[in-house]
């Protein structure tokens, strides 16, 4: 579905993603793990165009995306969730849903993102600034999600948010991820959520990928010893 | 103070309050909203004012008998010319500078500067006025002691009517929750799906649009000159940054604010006097409010 390869990007001078290449395939489930600072997020964000790549492709669904604009990259099926959320603060949580609808015929909340985040549904009117970090976390996959996106890109979703939340939102992912059929890319650095939700693994080191295991083999002390310093 | 006094006095607040809120408007959508300090804002109103004397002059060689009409036609002009110019000004221009403010602001100075010259040059280097229709002349007098003018009422009318079409397209309509999602994250906003360049393109063309509106009904109450614009502009940034940028109802009250203000202290002290102690509330407030009077409090 997803096709990445010889991907170079740089911040500056410096050179933070090198030669990465990988593949997801339909309704596969990819965590990409690594510390701060590896290049997790540089990664996911120049999938969706929000950073530029120096060289390299990325095709979806034989699709070659690469060098367009992130609105044209969700017009072809990408979604994203940004660390750190990114929901709009002077909107409200319904007007940020449908910002992502830019692409679908019928512009209104489909019930289905109501009845996986209910908590939503109650702060339909309120503005999305007002929500705290789980709420908010839950709207920007919302958001992600309205635009039917055959792959969905996440960005540490659990990056300060409480562990009741975490397990709620990884149980959430399960299910749209059958209801809805998308492949799911999502780095992480918590490892309990990545084994939740992931078929594969991926570690990133200094820009590079060192290490690739599918869940049923994953040897989790040795994801840990790259996680941790 | 009798009751004639206070009514016209406070009539004469609404009327500035209108004034300062058509002003603001369009400002209030490219400043406070997209980030641009655009210093050629009031050049665009010129060009609006200049508009609607093109329509005037036209209707007066080519078709008197419906003289009385070219205020609706210099209006739509200006509109459609100011906007049109906005739209290929944000594409020439502006798009290349919106992480560059002290480029955007030189740029914009030096176009303004450019602007002058040319309607010195191609127009008039003098004053030029409008005839004023015949059923904007004289003044509405519901008492003996109390007279409205015509035209002070109609751009009352006007700056109520353009400020509910701006809050309908801006809050009841997609092209505005494009709008308001760009300008609160540009980035963001691309990779939910919407198409930055072109909402920014469009954003900028509706605020100076606003900006040829605003001009084009300040003909019926002075005449333009090339340096026209230079007076407006100050009064236009004091208003939008006083009501705090980010929020249209901010600009709109602060306009309100500042036009009775005006009025009152006008009444009360000499012209200047009145100006000087607006600025110097104007200065308290953002000392103790830097975001302005009416910022949102969110979680960002």
């Amino acid at each position: 579905m997803l096709k990445v390869s010889g991907l170079n990007v740089y911040y500056g001078e410096s050179h933070v993603i090198r030669d990465v290449a990988f593949d997801v395939a339909e309704g596969e489930t990819v965590a990409i793990m690594g510390r701060n600072g590896m290049g997790k997020s540089t990664l996911l964000k120049s999938l969706i165009g929000m950073l530029p790549a120096r060289s390299g492709e990325i095709s979806l669904g034989g699709d070659l995306i690469s060098g367009r604009p992130s609105f044209a990259r969700v017009a072809a099926g990408m979604g994203f969730v940004p660390q750190g959320r990114m929901i709009f603060p002077y909107l409200t949580v319904e007007e940020n849903i449908l910002t992502g609808m830019e692409n679908v015929v019928d512009k209104t909340v489909p019930a289905y993102v109501y009845d996986v985040f209910p908590v939503l549904a109650e702060m339909k009117t309120r503005r999305g600034g007002n929500l705290s970090g789980g709420q908010q976390q839950q709207l920007a996959i919302a958001r992600a999600l309205v635009s039917n996106p055959k792959v969905l890109i996440l960005d540490e979703p659990t990056e300060g948010i409480q562990p009741s939340i975490i397990k709620d939102i990884a149980q959430a992912l399960n299910r749209l991820k059958t209801d809805r059929g998308f492949s799911l890319v999502v780095s992480e650095q918590v490892l309990s959520f990545a084994v939740d939700v992931a078929d594969r693994f991926l570690i990133i080191e200094k820009g590079e990928f060192v290490y690739e295991g599918p869940k049923e083999t994953v040897d989790q002390a040795r994801i840990h010893s790259y996680l941790t310093i | 103070m009798t009751f004639d006094v206070l009514a016209m006095q406070a009539f004469t607040g609404l009327s500035i309050f209108t004034i300062l809120m058509l002003m603001a408007l369009g400002l209030a959508i490219v400043f406070g909203l997209m980030g641009v300090i655009n210093m050629a804002h009031g050049e665009l109103m010129a060009m609006g004012a200049y508009c609607s004397y093109g329509a005037a002059r036209f209707f007066e060689n080519f078709a008197p008998s419906m003289m009385d009409y070219y205020v609706f036609v210099g209006i739509l002009l200006a509109f459609v010319v100011t906007s049109a110019f906005g739209f290929l000004l944000e594409r020439g221009l502006i798009r290349f500078l919106y992480k560059r403010p002290l480029d955007t602001l030189l740029a914009t100075w030096g176009l303004s500067l450019v602007l002058q010259q040319v309607y010195r040059q191609f127009i008039s280097s003098k004053e030029v006025e409008v005839p004023t229709v015949s059923w904007l002349q004289g003044a509405w007098q519901p008492t003996d002691g109390i007279a409205l003018p015509l035209s002070r009422i109609f751009i009352v009318v006007l700056a109520i009517v353009t400020a509910a079409a701006v809050y309908w397209l801006l809050f009841r309509t997609r092209w505005g929750l494009r709008i308001r999602a760009v300008t609160q994250n540009r980035a963001m906003a691309g990779a939910a799906g919407i198409n930055t360049a072109r909402v920014d393109a469009y954003t900028f063309a509706l605020g100076c649009g606003l900006a040829g509106i605003a001009g084009s009904s300040f003909t019926m109450l002075a005449s333009t000159g090339p340096t026209t614009g230079q007076h407006y502009i100050v009064d236009t940034f004091i208003v939008v940054v006083f009501g705090g940028v980010e929020s249209l109802l901010g600009t709109i009250s602060s306009a309100f604010i500042i036009g009775q203000m005006q009025s009152w202290f006008e009444f009360e002290l000499s012209g200047s006097m009145a100006r000087a102690s607006i600025l110097l509330l104007v200065i308290v407030v953002l000392f103790f409010r830097p975001n302005g009077l009416f910022a949102t409090k969110v979680r960002r």
